[in-house]
C-alpha cells in the first residue's frame, strides 16, 4: 500500500481521494473553501440541482451510526444529480462475517463511482482507496480517531466566512482530543492556513501527549486556554468511547471544562462558539451557550452542505474513463 | 486587433439592434468572464436600470468528467427571477455553441424565461451544436488555429485574434 498522504493524489499530483488533510498544500484547502463559496447559493435557487455529477453513482457507506454528516453527503451528492445509495452498514453485511473490502467490492461490481466511508477503525477509508480500481474514488467520512477531514473543511468555512480570513486568529479546541478524529484534522487544516494560534484544553487524561508535536500549545485551565480567543471549538465528550476511568465524573468535567456563559467571557467579545456536533447538553456546554448568539453550531451544518460539494466535485472531475 | 475605440463603436451597433427586439424590461446577462464586461456595457447603451447578471457556466459544462473543475469557479448571480423575464445572453464569441448551451441550462434552473435573446461580440466558425445570435457584433472567418481573444486592461476593452500555433498575433481578413 503506498503511503497515506501519496494515496490521495494521482500520477500528475492531482487531488483524487480526500482521506487526510495531512499533507494537504494552503491552495488545495482554499481551492475547495473558494468552490463551496460559489455552491452557497445553490440552495436558494428554483432548482437545487447542478448536472455535474448526473449519471454517477454515490455509496454513502456508514460502519458507525450518523445523522449530519451522512444525511450532508447525501444531499450534496443529489444537489450534484448523482444517485445516492445510503447503506447503514454496521447492520448488514459485517453482522454476516462479510470483512469491509468484501463488501465494498461487492458495491463496486455495482458500478459505483464513489464511496463516502465511515468507520471505527483509523485507515478503514485509506484500506478501501488502496484496493478500488482506478476510476473510483473514496472520501474519508470519519475514521476511528484518525480524521474527519470534511468536517474540518466545513469548520474552516464557517470560520472564514465569519472572521474574513485565518491569519493572527487564535483558535482554542476544548474538550476530548485523545478520541476526536475531528480535531486532528481541525489542528492540520488550521496550521495549513496559517492562523495564529492553535491552543487543545482539557483534562490531562484526554489530552494525548503526542499532541504538542502536531505544533499547538495544551493546558489544562479552561480559563487561560479561552483568553482572547478568536474561536472557541467544543468538542464532543465521547462517552460511547471511553473504556477507562478518564474522566471523574460528569458534573465534574461540566464544572470545569464545560463552556458556559460565565467562562465564556475569557474569550474575545466577537469570539465564536463551534461543535462539531451533536452537543451533549450540560455537559461539554451550556445550552445558553449552544444556542446563544455566539454559536455558529447550525451554521456549520448548514455549510456542510456546500463543502462537501466542493470536495466531491474536485475530486470527481477529470476522471480517467472506466476500463 | 481591435481597440476599445473601434470596440465601442461595435458595441453600440449591438446595442441599437438590441433595441429593435423590442424586449421587455430585459435582464441583461454575461457570461464569465469576458461576456460580463460586455454586457456591462451593453446594459448601460441601452439603459437598463436592473442589475447585471453573471453566470459562470463551469458547473455545466459538457466536459467536466474528462477535464475536471475549473478551479476558479465563480458564483453565478441573477438578480432578478427569471420566470417570464426577457433575458439578454451576452458571450464575447460564439464558437463551438457549448458555452450557450451550458449557460441555458444553467438559466432554466433558475425558472422559465419568457424570451432569451443571444448577443455576442465575435461570431466565427465552429459551430458543433444548432445554436446562432440573435446580434452579431462582427463575423469573423477564423481558421482553426486561429483564437479571438477579449481583454480588460483597467476597463480599457481590446480584441485580439491569436494564432494557437504560434502563439503571435494574426491577421484576419475582414475590416471592421
Amino acid at each position: 500500500m503506498k503511503p497515506l498522504d501519496q494515496l490521495q493524489f494521482d500520477a500528475n499530483g492531482k487531488l483524487k481521494h480526500f482521506l487526510t488533510l495531512s499533507g494537504l498544500p494552503k491552495e488545495t484547502l482554499l481551492g475547495i473553501l473558494d468552490t463551496a463559496e460559489s455552491f452557497v447559493s445553490f440552495g436558494k435557487r428554483e432548482i437545487k440541482k447542478i448536472p455535474l455529477l448526473r449519471g454517477k453513482t454515490i455509496v454513502n457507506l456508514f460502519f458507525e451510526p450518523s445523522t449530519r454528516t451522512r444525511t450532508t453527503f447525501e444531499i450534496a451528492g443529489k444537489r450534484l444529480s448523482a444517485d445516492v445509495i445510503n447503506l447503514n452498514a454496521a447492520r448488514i453485511s459485517t453482522s454476516k462475517g462479510e470483512t469491509i473490502l468484501d463488501t465494498v467490492r461487492t458495491l463496486q461490481a455495482m458500478h459505483t463511482d464513489l464511496f463516502v466511508v465511515r468507520d471505527s477503525a483509523s485507515g478503514a477509508a485509506h484500506l478501501i482507496a488502496a484496493h478500488l480500481p482506478a476510476h473510483v474514488r473514496v472520501i474519508n467520512a470519519g475514521d476511528g480517531r484518525h480524521a474527519h477531514p470534511t468536517q474540518a473543511m466545513l469548520d474552516m468555512f464557517t470560520i472564514r466566512r465569519s472572521k474574513g480570513g485565518f491569519e493572527g486568529l487564535t483558535v482554542a479546541i476544548i474538550g476530548d482530543l485523545l478520541h476526536s478524529r475531528v480535531a486532528r484534522s481541525q489542528i492540520h487544516a488550521l496550521s495549513a492556513l496559517g492562523v495564529g494560534e492553535i491552543r487543545v484544553v482539557g483534562p490531562r487524561t484526554l489530552i494525548p501527549t503526542e499532541i504538542e508535536a502536531m505544533g499547538v500549545t495544551a493546558t489544562g485551565d479552561l480559563r487561560a486556554g479561552l483568553r482572547g480567543a478568536d474561536v472557541v471549538i467544543v468538542l464532543r465528550l465521547q462517552r460511547e468511547r471511553m473504556d477507562g476511568q478518564l474522566v471523574p465524573s460528569e458534573q465534574e468535567y461540566f464544572n470545569r471544562y464545560g463552556l458556559t456563559e460565565e467562562k465564556l467571557q475569557h474569550a474575545k467579545p466577537d469570539a465564536m462558539v463551534m461543535h462539531p456536533g451533536p452537543i451533549n447538553r450540560g455537559l461539554e456546554i451550556s445550552s445558553a451557550v449552544a444556542d446563544g448568539e455566539r454559536s455558529v453550531i447550525l451554521q456549520q451544518v448548514t455549510n456542510g452542505i456546500a463543502v462537501r460539494m466542493s470536495i466531491m466535485a474536485t475530486i470527481m472531475g477529470g476522471v480517467e474513463p472506466r476500463p | 486587433m481591435y481597440d476599445a475605440k473601434q470596440l465601442a463603436v461595435m458595441i453600440k451597433m449591438m446595442a441599437e439592434q438590441l433595441a429593435a427586439q423590442r424586449l421587455r424590461e430585459p435582464l441583461v446577462v454575461g457570461i464569465h468572464t469576458g461576456g460580463a464586461w460586455l454586457a456591462e456595457r451593453l446594459r448601460s447603451c441601452l439603459g437598463i436600470r436592473a442589475a447585471l447578471g453573471s453566470l459562470d457556466i463551469s458547473f455545466y459544462r459538457d466536459d467536466f468528467s474528462r477535464a475536471g473543475l475549473n478551479p476558479e469557479v465563480k458564483a453565478s448571480n441573477l438578480p432578478l427571477a427569471v420566470d417570464n423575464r426577457d433575458l439578454i445572453l451576452v458571450d464575447d464569441v460564439l464558437h463551438t455553441g457549448r458555452t450557450i448551451r451550458a449557460a441555458l441550462n444553467e438559466i432554466f434552473s433558475y425558472g422559465r424565461p419568457e424570451r432569451v435573446c443571444l448577443a455576442v461580440l465575435i461570431e466565427r466558425p465552429g459551430r458543433e451544436l444548432p445554436i446562432q445570435a440573435d446580434v452579431v457584433g462582427k463575423a469573423l472567418p477564423l481558421a482553426e488555429h486561429q483564437q479571438a481573444k477579449f481583454s480588460n486592461t483597467d476597463g480599457n476593452l481590446a480584441l485580439d485574434i491569436m494564432d494557437t500555433k504560434t502563439g503571435n498575433r494574426a491577421a484576419v481578413g475582414g475590416r471592421l
